[in-house]
């Protein structure tokens, strides 16, 4: 991955949710988003074959 | 008798009134009046139910007076947190803007199936807005307060549930548990709380959160207490349809079995640091208890909380994304802009997250092959101060409120049955937890190993001195 750059992705997804950012969320938001690609990290790069299942509970 | 009724456990007030020592109505004007004197300190009510509460223990008196028998459950009093549907009550779920709607029509299917028992719903208790937390506070309603120091914490987000149980004004209540709501408030107000296994008991008419991750459970100041309200509200129920399509499993024939033939370890490695020192020796005691002297690892701890931290973010967003768009302002601003975050999220990191949630889950099923019941810290410290943003783990400063619920998060990640018991050390006011874990579907194993634990004197649930 790329360095994140977690400004970039909320100017770019704000339009597209259809949100505005509250006065003073800015810093907060990327925070959290700066910890959630921290985390997404440790997942990605745990290898799963392709034929790996989720796990969501789903009863046709 | 009635001054003392608040002690009383559940099975305890039962007993009572089917000797006829106490009636059913003087039961709840008992706890009735304590909420009323008691709650403007521990914030543990947003509702209470009071005419609600006397028709029903009239009903039961008058059962009684005909000589039927009774519930297992007879005349306890108990609270919900308030995302339960409560009939007449809008279901705020800790929330603003959920007070608005309209009031529901019918009871959450927990709250029947008590009630079925003959326990008397008396209200529904703080929590924090829409679950997302671990601390209790809420930006609405102020904070639910520990009754054992008034200035700290409860632990959330069923916080009400704990401040409720533990400040004795009501011997059993039921919270939620999405990634530990249910543990993390157990060990900060030193009660026994019950997270049961994926699946196990009804959601239907609960406010959500996360749908693959959200749980409820009950709250108890005494195990037996915790075993009989959870044999209460099993059973089959076509209005969740996660529910598990299995056969009930009572745990009150097995309660004092004691610990013969259990195999029991501790969970080693991201259990075993990241907390402060009391978390460590509460394990330490429980084992010592229990003769444990093994240790375990669980496989990908670190990972599992990261896909549990990533599936919350985005499907909480999900939940939320009408109301982001309209009503942000109207949200704790805490809970808001992490929802926000989640929003954000690329897709594809919650299925890889719902993918490794399989593989943790088979892992974790081979330790369960050589051990029946592990042990892990509840929380990584005692009681943060209300209001209190940052702690330090391991010479590392981090945020109270995601991080409460580090050593919970694997655990309900994949579902499994969970017991917290509450250790007290001399010369601490505050409590601290132990997780008493199991295999998925032994809720009897976890309750089993926390009454021996009880009977031992090891753990306990007091009501607390500051209330």
């Amino acid at each position: 991955m790329t360095e994140f750059d977690a400004d970039a992705l909320i100017d770019a997804t704000l339009p597209l949710l259809g949100l505005t950012l509250p006065e003073g969320s800015r810093p907060v938001v990327k925070l959290h988003l700066e910890t959630a690609e921290r985390l997404a990290r440790l997942v990605l790069e745990f290898p799963l074959d392709d034929e790996s299942e989720p796990a969501p509970v789903f009863a046709p | 008798m009635k001054s003392s009724l608040h002690a009383l456990s559940a099975h305890e007030l039962r007993a009572a009134v089917v000797d006829g020592e106490t009636s059913a109505r003087e039961i709840v004007e008992a706890a009735l009046a304590r909420i009323g004197a008691l709650n403007p300190r521990l914030g543990a009510f947003t509702d209470v139910t009071a005419e609600r509460a006397l028709a029903k223990a009239d009903e039961i008196d008058a059962r009684r007076a005909r000589g039927e028998t009774l519930g297992p459950l007879a005349g306890a009093p108990f609270a919900v947190k308030n995302l339960f549907d409560v009939a007449g009550l809008p279901t705020r779920a800790g929330s603003k803007i959920n007070r608005e709607r309209a009031p529901a029509r019918r009871d959450a299917t927990l709250i029947a199936r008590l009630e079925a028992a003959d326990a008397i719903l008396v209200g529904a208790l703080n929590m924090g807005e829409y679950a997302y937390d671990f601390t209790g506070e809420n930006a609405h309603d102020g904070p639910s307060r520990n009754p054992h120091d008034l200035d700290h914490m409860t632990g959330g987000s069923s916080g009400g549930s704990g401040a409720a149980v533990a400040g004795g004004l009501v011997p059993i209540a039921l919270g939620s548990d999405t990634n530990g709501s249910i543990r993390v408030p157990s060990s900060l107000c030193g009660v026994f709380g019950l997270k049961p296994t994926y699946g196990r008991l009804s959601r239907a008419r609960s406010f959500p959160f996360v749908a693959s991750l959200d749980h409820l459970g009950p709250f108890a100041r005494s195990v037996r207490d915790l075993a009989a309200s959870y044999d209460a509200m099993q059973g089959a129920d076509a209005d969740d349809p996660a529910q598990a399509q299995r056969p009930t499993g009572p745990v009150a024939s097995t309660l004092e079995d004691g610990l013969g033939g259990l195999r029991i370890a501790r969970l080693g490695g991201y259990f075993a640091r990241g907390g402060d020192p009391s978390a460590f020796e509460a394990v330490d005691r429980v084992a010592r208890a229990l003769k444990a002297d093994r240790t375990v690892a669980f496989p990908e701890a670190e990972r599992a909380r990261a896909s549990a931290y990533l599936i919350t973010m985005v499907e909480g967003a999900a939940l939320h994304a009408d109301r982001l768009r309209e009503r942000a302002l109207d949200y704790d601003p805490d809970v808001r802009d992490r929802l926000i975050a989640g929003a954000m999220l690329p897709g594809a990191w919650v299925v890889k997250a719902q993918k490794l949630r399989r593989w943790v889950r088979d892992r974790v099923g081979e330790i369960f092959r050589d051990v029946d019941v592990v042990l892990a810290p509840a929380t990584p410290t005692r009681a943060p101060r209300i209001g209190q943003r940052t702690f330090t783990l391991d010479g590392q400063e981090m945020l109270v409120r995601p991080n409460l619920g580090l050593f919970t998060q694997p655990i309900s990640f994949i579902g499994l049955p969970v017991c917290a018991v509450p250790l007290w050390t001399e010369g601490e006011r505050l409590p601290i937890g132990v997780q008493v874990i199991a295999a998925p579907w032994r809720e009897d194993l976890v309750l089993r190993v926390a009454r021996a634990l009880e009977r031992e004197g090891v753990a306990s649930a007091p009501i607390g001195a500051a209330v």
